[in-house]
């Protein structure tokens, strides 16, 4: 994150944003660094501990809690991991094994080839690429539009595209699915694809906030130059968006990548289905068979994309969800 | 109205003029995909809520014929009951993600690994996350009951129990949106000014006056947003019944409001039907915006 521009809200671009540094006092029991010894505070008055050792204690309390939070969190990841490792006998071993004994790394090969998990992982990657990297761009062309040009009616525009956030899918759902099914769309991975490809409201949003603190003197100066407005956007403005850009795009790829609720309405054949769908559908199918290493291996693979883009950029997308929130 | 305004500047409105029209063309890409795939399905939905509709003739008016039969629907008003009762869920989690978020506020070490951790449900994808979660509340073999075993409790069947289906899925619910709900918190707790807790500790306000005096005003603003977005992702909750409890449940008591208009919709092709369902659970959502947003309005309250 360099920008030299601050972003909205009440972090600053580049101040790691949830960084123990920004700590509150937890009230009485706080270490004051620079501490009112004119003025002691009754509380931990006649207490055996000092202020400090106090605070230790709490952290070693909350470290706890939140460890076995942490647990509790992990568990049935960990878990299904543990499962997919499992021959189907040790399953039902009670008491159960965390460490699978024999560990049977052969689950993720057979999940190849007991359904199509290799074509609901292209097809994802086609839906989920085509409209983040397209529907990307044409957000970011409106949010410098709706951020930094003139135009009449311009928030009008802009407030009419906020409300349709508030009109929930499955209420447009059926008639959507009417107007692609007589173009012949049905059992393909267009409907699921060219609706994004207009962009993306809650980006659109994010972008114009963040371009509300680019100078427009800089684009004024690029105008005097001649410059088109398509060469400011893309030679200024794009390269400055970038990082609230990269943050927003991976959001919005695994927001994509987990859909459901429309795979489920437009694809049928199980070589057209999103990952989403055939992971679900093996889990009907094999469930019967009680092969869970099976199930939970392919639901595995399922969510390892996304957690290892978690992993890898979760600073960006914890800053980037945390920005959003506040401003409700 | 405006001619008057850009005359003012003859020289420049040629300009404006050309600023005007590409700003348009930027901003047509979205507002063509707002008014193809949000409005006019919006406008036909309401259309398709009055008529009879197999969605493979064309439909035919019937007036309200379709509101009054949902009245009279006991497994509508089942499913709504149901997706009303899984909101219980929203309150605990916000309770929850709080408490966390203020452990996770303090100086100590490990925060940001704790942040990861519990963040991590929340990126998972829902499909994978029913699957597994189903297997964990599996009645002889299943994660739940061997943990509950431990401490000597005999599990139920959960998804096969007409009493246990919803708590299991409000339980799998907050797990999963505790970490986005507990970030949240944690960013506005950040950004709350030390100088207010100086100043109460001087005036000797203890821990729990500063929490409900200070903290809770600051963070109402997240609040309120996570209490709207919870109560919109809730009413919508399908995916997890569609895996989970594919039937509806026991005694369909896990069927929501979606799941029951998708199979009203898509598996006995009653469009016109499903479609008035639809208009009820999208004028729900909006009036419990509306009134969320007046609440807010009122407040408001700002420091500097």
């Amino acid at each position: 994150m360099s920008t030299s521009t601050s972003l909205p809200g009440p972090v600053q671009a580049g101040a790691p944003l949830l960084d123990p540094q920004g700590g509150i006092p937890a009230g009485p029991g706080a270490p004051s660094g620079r501490g009112r010894r004119s003025n002691p505070t009754p509380a931990g008055a006649g207490h055996p501990l000092t202020r400090s050792a106090r605070y230790k204690l709490g952290n070693v309390l909350v470290t706890l809690i939140l460890s076995l939070g942490a647990i509790v969190m992990l568990g049935p990841l960990i878990w299904t991991f543990s499962t997919s490792l499992k021959t189907h006998d040790a399953i039902f071993a009670l008491p159960p094994q965390w460490i699978p004994d024999p560990v049977m790394w052969d689950n993720y090969l057979r999940v190849w080839s007991a359904g199509p998990l290799l074509s609901g992982i292209r097809n994802s990657l086609i839906v989920a690429g085509t409209v983040t990297v397209i529907g990307s761009i044409t957000s970011s062309i409106a949010a410098f539009a709706f951020a930094k040009m003139r135009m009449p009616f311009k928030n009008a525009a802009f407030l009419m595209l906020l409300a349709g956030l508030m009109i929930p899918f499955p209420t447009i759902m059926i008639p959507q699915f009417m107007v692609f099914a007589n173009i012949g769309w049905v059992d393909t991975l267009l409907p699921l694809i060219v609706p994004g490809l207009f962009g993306n409201i809650i980006m659109i949003f994010f972008l114009k906030q963040y371009l509300e603190n680019v100078p427009d003197s800089i684009i004024e100066a690029a105008k005097l130059d001649g410059a088109s407005y398509l060469q400011i956007f893309f030679r200024l403005i794009f390269p400055a968006i970038r990082p609230a850009m990269a943050a927003q795009f991976i959001l919005w790829f695994m927001a994509v990548w987990n859909d459901y609720l429309a795979p489920i309405i437009y694809l049928n054949t199980p070589e057209k289905q999103t990952l989403q769908l055939v992971i679900a559908s093996f889990n009907a199918q094999y469930a019967s068979q009680t092969d869970y290493p099976l199930i939970m291996a392919a639901s595995f693979i399922a969510l390892l994309p996304v957690l290892i883009v978690f992993i890898v950029f979760q600073r960006q997308i914890i800053e980037s969800v945390a920005l959003t929130g506040g401003k409700g | 109205m405006s001619t008057e305004v850009l005359r003012t500047k003859p020289r420049r409105s040629r300009l404006h003029r050309r600023e005007h029209q590409v700003a348009l063309a930027f901003i047509a890409i979205p507002l063509i995909g707002f008014l193809l795939f949000t409005l006019y399905p919006l406008l036909y939905s309401v259309y398709a809520s009055f008529t009879s509709w197999n969605g493979l003739a064309a439909p035919t008016f019937n007036g309200i014929d379709n509101y009054i039969k949902m009245w009279n629907d006991p497994y509508f008003l089942k499913a709504m009951w149901n997706t009303l009762f899984m909101m219980i869920g929203i309150p605990i989690g916000l309770v929850l993600s709080m408490a966390l978020a203020l452990g996770l506020n303090r100086k100590m070490r490990g925060t940001t690994f704790f942040r990861t951790v519990y963040y991590i449900p929340v990126i998972s994808s829902i499909a994978a996350i029913a699957i597994l979660w189903q297997w964990a509340y599996n009645g002889d073999f299943g994660l739940v009951n061997q943990v509950l075993d431990l401490v000597g409790i005999q599990g139920p069947n959960w998804l096969a129990d007409k009493d246990t289906v919803k708590p299991a899925l409000i339980i799998m619910a907050t797990w999963k949106g505790l970490g986005y709900s507990m970030l949240l918190y944690l960013a506005a707790l950040q950004s709350v000014p030390r100088y207010l807790y100086e100043a109460a500790s001087l005036d000797g306000a203890g821990t729990w006056d500063q929490f409900r005096n200070i903290t809770l005003p600051m963070v109402r603003p997240v609040t309120f947003f996570l209490v709207v977005t919870s109560i919109i992702g809730g009413s919508q909750i399908f995916i997890e019944i569609n895996i989970m409890t594919p039937l509806g449940g026991p005694e369909f008591s896990s069927a929501s409001i979606v799941w029951y208009i998708w199979r009203q919709a898509f598996n006995n092709l009653h469009m016109g039907y499903a479609s008035a369902m639809s208009i009820v659970l999208g004028l729900i959502i909006f009036v419990i915006t509306v009134i969320q947003f007046r609440l807010n309005r009122r407040n408001q309250f700002s420091i500097d």
